[in-house]
């Protein structure tokens, strides 16, 4: 960091989203004066009215591209910003808008809205990462809020994150929970998941429902063959994997793998 | 040899908490049996076994009033002695430069174990060579480890993943105890036979009502003991296993294990012995205060081997392999042990169902049958 008395500029943009992640920093009441004393949030509609024009040396973005319009807005984005922050798994794999990309989104469109004619929409939601260069990317559905403060404060300082790729699974046992697929026989996605919940869901006595993504390591095929051990149907494997990240690789062919299984009626899973 | 009853139980944890000790002993927790706070009997679990296998575990009623009448608890005495997280310092800045606080890991009263098994007690015993004994001691571990009271308690019904035995342990604790239990639960009553294991031991023991033992109880016990010895739920051969170990290097069965293997960490977490660590360094937005953190990691996540230019064990085979080869083999020549007390955490806590004593039979299975075959495979290796 240099020595002037100047902070970074901050700006926070969104796309297709709910705004839950955006929230996420609002809710970080203990950190936020910190925040507004470590950068200067200079554009984030969210919570100010007050707007300052760009460039900024950091901009945090939101949301996934589904439409045209949003195609051009993110290229612009990208431009007036030193670097690129995406937050959440609408901006780093599509977000559950994605679960298009595996449907027919004309037919979608005509039972959604009354006239549909007046609907301009991509066939799919894309990451922010597939139409321009992104400097890190912030996992979560939400994220969780003391990750952002962590990034947030990491490119303030200039240095790297610290934001662990390994399991849920690490976190869930340094909290001291009992793993739920075991004790329970309820189905947990925590090993092929990325940390950065604190192993929420499992601390609950529930299975983690892989909102983080995949993690460093995954093995999406092993845990599929644990989950249907356990009980679980070659329909139920595919909506696993196909939830807030299913653009992503590996959840990707692991979904679709089970899909192409249910539909051929097979009895087993091919290898 | 005494004896007691349940009223001298309650009695030794009172003892306890009036020589200043905090007292852990097994509980009931989300189905299962964890190590926690207790302050008398009726804290402990009644009737509750345990049914264990690879990837399962469930709780069970026994139908009888035994205390300890379960296998293993979820974690050993490491979530306490060598906790999964904790600070080491804290470094403030001063107009002139910083200053640094070391944190104080001692705890405010020294802890007292109830119920801890021999495979417990051969892990503390790994601990305390691995982090105490070395050049270098772990100072935080020293400062949790001093003062340590551990009454131990023998396995009446060890469970489906246990296999102590092979690893030199015995369901009857040998050593590194203050006082160790028997349970006995028959016709003649509920009741405990106490063998001292040291002078602290003696000290407390004073002050709690018990008996001579008559040699029907140690008739009792031994029966117990020999019954627990002859019901482990699985084995592991450990002859040559050191060897084995080594000349499985470039086994085809590693991509076997990495295909099932989740590469989830759990198996190392649950682990009594594994005491990897990472250190976690945090700054405050305001740049004044700065911590560096420990915590628990493992060798089946990839940021672990990380160094300059990459990882470098970047396959889950060759994660299962250091780990599985670190803990029976290499441990032998770092540490002059087994890194394996045969606890059978790993096991049952495992949530893929891989299972280190079935991983080493078949690496052990598939090479050259003769020992002379053997010895040249690890010099050729
Ligand atoms: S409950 Fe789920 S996240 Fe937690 S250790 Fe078990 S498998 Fe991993
Ligand atoms: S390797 Fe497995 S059986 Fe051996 S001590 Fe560790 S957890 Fe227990
Ligand atoms: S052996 Fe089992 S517990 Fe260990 S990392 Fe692999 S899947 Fe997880």
């Amino acid at each position: 960091m240099t020595t002037t008395t100047t902070t970074p500029t901050v700006a926070v943009w969104k796309f297709a989203s709910c705004d839950g992640c955006q929230l996420n920093l609002l809710n970080a009441e203990d950190e936020l004066l910190d925040v507004a004393k470590a950068v200067t949030i200079a554009y984030f509609p969210e919570a100010t009215r007050a707007m300052q024009d760009g460039p900024y040396d950091v901009s945090i973005v939101e949301g996934s591209i589904t439409t045209p319009e949003e195609i051009e807005r993110i290229k612009h984005v990208r431009e007036i910003s030193g670097k690129l922050i995406t937050i959440g798994a609408c901006a780093t794999h599509g977000g559950i808008q994605a679960l298009r990309n595996y449907a027919d989104v004309e037919e979608y469109t005509s039972y959604v809205y009354a006239s549909p004619e007046f609907i301009d929409t991509l066939e799919t939601s894309t990451p922010i990462s597939e139409h321009v260069h992104v400097d890190f990317e912030l996992r979560g559905c939400p994220v969780d809020k003391y990750q952002l403060v962590e990034v947030i404060s990491a490119f303030a300082q200039g240095r790297r994150p610290r934001i662990p790729t390994y399991s849920v699974c690490v976190e869930c046992k340094r909290a001291g929970n009992i793993c739920v697929p075991v004790a329970q026989g309820t189905p947990c996605l925590g090993p092929v998941t990325q940390a950065g919940c604190g192993a929420i869901c499992p601390s609950f006595n529930r299975g983690c429902y892989a909102c983080f993504g995949p993690q460093d390591s995954q093995n999406c095929h092993g845990m599929a063959d644990r989950l249907m051990a356990l009980g679980m149907t070659t329909e139920e494997m595919t909506r696993a994997y196909r939830t807030f990240n299913a653009t992503c690789e590996p959840f990707q062919a692991e979904s679709l793998r089970h899909e192409r299984a249910r539909k051929a009626g097979a009895e087993e899973v091919e290898a | 040899m005494r004896t007691m009853g349940l009223a001298g139980l309650d009695e030794l944890v009172e003892a306890l908490g009036r020589a200043g000790y905090e007292v852990f002993g097994p509980r009931v927790r989300d189905g299962a049996m964890v190590l926690a706070p207790i302050s008398g009997v009726a804290d402990l679990p009644r009737g509750v076994g345990d049914t264990q296998d690879a990837a399962h575990y469930r709780l069970r009623d026994r139908g009888d009033e035994r205390l300890f009448g379960y296998a293993t608890a979820v974690q050993g005495l490491k979530q306490v002695l060598f906790p999964s997280h904790e600070l080491l310092w804290r470094a403030r800045k001063t107009p002139i430069g910083f200053d640094v606080e070391e944190a104080d890991a001692t705890p405010p009263k020294p802890r007292a174990f109830l119920g801890a098994r021999d495979c417990d007690l051969r892990a503390l015993a790994v601990h305390d060579t691995v982090l105490a004994s070395r050049e270098y001691a772990d100072k935080p571990y020293q400062q949790r480890r001093d003062g340590v009271f551990v009454v131990a308690v023998t396995c009446a019904d060890p469970g489906g993943t246990c296999f102590c035995v092979s690893q030199g342990g015995s369901p009857k604790p040998q050593a590194g105890f203050d006082l160790s239990l028997t349970e006995l639960l028959d016709d003649d009553g509920h009741r405990f036979l106490v063998e001292v294991g040291s002078e602290r031991g003696a000290q407390i023991l004073a002050e709690v009502s018990t008996a001579e033992a008559v040699a029907a109880d140690t008739d009792a016990a031994d029966a117990l003991v020999a019954t627990a010895t002859a019901s482990m739920g699985r084995t592991l051969d450990t002859e040559g296993l050191h060897d084995v170990m080594f000349a499985s290097a470039d086994s085809p069965h590693w991509d076997t294990v990495a295909s099932r293997c989740l590469a989830c960490t759990n198996c190392t977490l649950v682990c009594p012995t594994c005491f990897c660590t990472s250190v976690e360094d945090t700054t405050d937005l305001a740049m004044t205060t700065t911590e560096r953190h420990r915590v628990w990691d493992s060798c089946f996540g990839a940021r672990f081997s990380y160094i300059h230019g990459g990882v470098v064990r970047e396959s889950g085979s060759s994660r299962y392999r250091q780990w599985i080869t670190h803990k029976l083999a290499g441990y032998q020549d770092q540490f002059g042990l087994s890194g394996c007390v045969g606890c059978g955490r790993c096991i049952t806590w495992c949530p893929a169902a891989i299972d280190i004593t079935a991983e080493a039979a078949a690496l052990r299975a598939s090479l050259p049958a003769t020992e002379e075959d053997l010895q040249t495979v690890g010099e050729t290796r």
